[in-house]
């Protein structure tokens, strides 16, 4: 589904990225562990096309198309969503507006009817029902004024309503109590847990992955990955902290 | 509003930022629309300016008498809407406008709001986009009355540009001579967040649809509380589809 080859990427002029290889197949769901500026942030915006993070070498392959000549909102039409570990405020412009033009947006470059207002509504009531969000939260403007829970939620019923088949999850569990870490966890599992879907998972702790079960555990570290095990390398880590597993 | 006898220059302080040779072309003025709003009253008008010219409008508002006035100065070469608002005892004033440039536009809102007698409120909100070498002007003067007491007067004006070659200017002035007021004004001038342009865009949005619902936020507020705020936002909308 997802083929990283030799990735080397950089920040206003800084190379962060320094050969990154890694394949993600359709089913599985994929951790990504690593201390702080290993670039593991880099990777999930490199991944989402933004701005400013340039690539400078390798490739990336998604459902078959060279994922990096296409633009943000290309990569989302063709099923790619970039969870942000700080989703942004966009004050103004309520989320139901932002997600129904969002969703049709995506329609519209796949070919696809767009969805009209009731059947919009119906989808949203039953993604935010999944994550527990009050849908008068979704009334409101995007992200504004919202907890850190209730942002990493807002961004799992987006994921819901959008319905990508594939996600990179970047720190989806910092800024979460333990009832909202269980919550967000079953809501990827509902989401994402489905034949045909994958999941990469960025994060620092152990925590969320008792919640999403990985089958792949990678260590990040200095750019590149430098170790890869099953899910008991994320105990391992746990344990013993990067610099001894890593090394 | 005072009458303007010769062809201003850019000596003149009202007239620096206006475009002069559409202004020749022009010339002679129209005389401002004189309103008296009677005590009590209500007075509401939207003003849509999508071409070449100036709109000059004067409003007296009696005791205790409101007036709503609405403007999209839309482009198409050089708009100018002055309006003066002059308030006695208790009268209620609310101006929310909304310039939309690209091309070489120059844009201008004037606007003067004279607190004469005490305990009146007024509001002026101004938004302006500009994409291209477009300019947008904001002249807002508040005056406040020796006697006018317990006015309250807001003033807030911004302007995002679109494009670095597009220009936005806002002078803010007030004048008060009575103590125990209220005069709150603010004004900035900036740029579309890239990093709210990048999350849209990550959700499915194209570029100009991601800066559209943006914009769209960015201008509406001008508008709440229009009679005709739905047709305001969708013509605002058109337009701001052609600038992004």
């Amino acid at each position: 589904m997802l083929q990283i080859t030799d990735l080397h990427a950089e920040v206003a002029g800084k190379p962060i990225l320094k050969g990154l290889s890694l394949t993600v197949n359709a089913g599985e769901v994929h951790a990504i562990m690593g201390p702080n500026g290993a670039g593991k942030s880099t990777l999930g915006y490199t991944l989402g096309g933004r701005p400013g993070y340039a690539v400078t070498g390798g490739s990336v392959t998604f459902l078959g198309q060279d994922l990096l000549a296409l633009e943000p909102h290309e990569r989302a039409a063709a099923g790619l969503f970039l969870g942000f570990q700080y989703p942004v405020e966009i004050p103004g412009v309520s989320n139901v507006q932002f997600l129904r033009e969002a969703l049709n947006a995506q329609r519209k470059q796949r070919g696809q009817e767009p969805l009209s207002g009731g059947e919009f509504l119906k989808l949203a009531k039953e993604k935010a029902a999944l994550l527990r969000l009050d849908m008068d939260m979704l009334k409101r403007p995007v992200n504004v004024g919202f907890s850190g829970g209730e942002k990493k939620r807002a961004e799992m019923v987006q994921m819901g309503i959008l319905d990508p088949a594939f996600a990179v999850l970047d720190e989806t569990d910092s800024g979460l109590d333990i009832d909202a870490l269980r919550i967000c966890g079953e809501g990827i599992n509902a989401i994402m847990r489905q034949p045909g879907k994958a999941v990469l998972l960025i994060t620092h702790y152990q925590r969320l992955l008792d919640y999403v079960k990985p089958d792949f555990v990678h260590v990040l570290a200095g750019g590149r990955i430098v170790r890869t095990g099953g899910p008991e390398l994320a105990l391992e880590l746990e344990e013993h902290g990067y610099e001894a597993v890593a090394a | 509003m005072s009458q303007v006898l010769a062809l201003p220059t850019r000596k003149s302080e009202d007239w620096r930022y206006a475009d002069l040779a559409a202004l020749e072309r022009l010339w002679p003025l129209p005389e401002a629309e004189s309103v008296v709003v009677p005590a009590g009253g209500h007075f509401a008008r939207a003003i849509v300016q999508a071409a070449d010219g100036v709109t000059r409008l004067s409003l007296a508002l009696g005791k205790g008498a409101s007036a709503a006035v609405h403007v999209l100065n839309a482009g198409g070469g050089y708009g100018r809407v002055e309006i003066e608002a002059t308030l006695h005892e208790g009268a209620d004033f609310t101006l929310g406008a909304v310039q939309l440039g690209g091309g070489s536009d120059t844009l201008e809102v004037v606007a003067t709001v004279n607190h004469v007698e005490p305990g009146a409120t007024s509001r002026q909100l101004v938004r302006s986009v500009l994409a291209g070498q477009a300019t947008g002007t904001c002249l807002g003067r508040i005056a406040v009355a020796r006697h006018a007491v317990g006015t309250d007067a807001e003033q807030s004006v911004r302007a995002m540009l679109l494009d670095r070659t597009a220009t936005a200017n806002a002078r803010p002035e007030l004048e008060i001579f009575a103590d125990d007021v209220k005069c709150a004004h603010g004004c900035a001038v900036g740029e579309l967040d890239a990093m709210g342009l990048f999350y849209l865009q990550s959700r499915g949005l194209t570029p100009p649809e991601a800066k559209k619902l943006m914009l769209q936020a960015f201008v509406a507020e001008a508008f709440g509380g229009a009679e005709d705020e739905e047709r305001l936002q969708a013509l605002a909308l058109e337009r701001l589809g052609e600038l992004v």
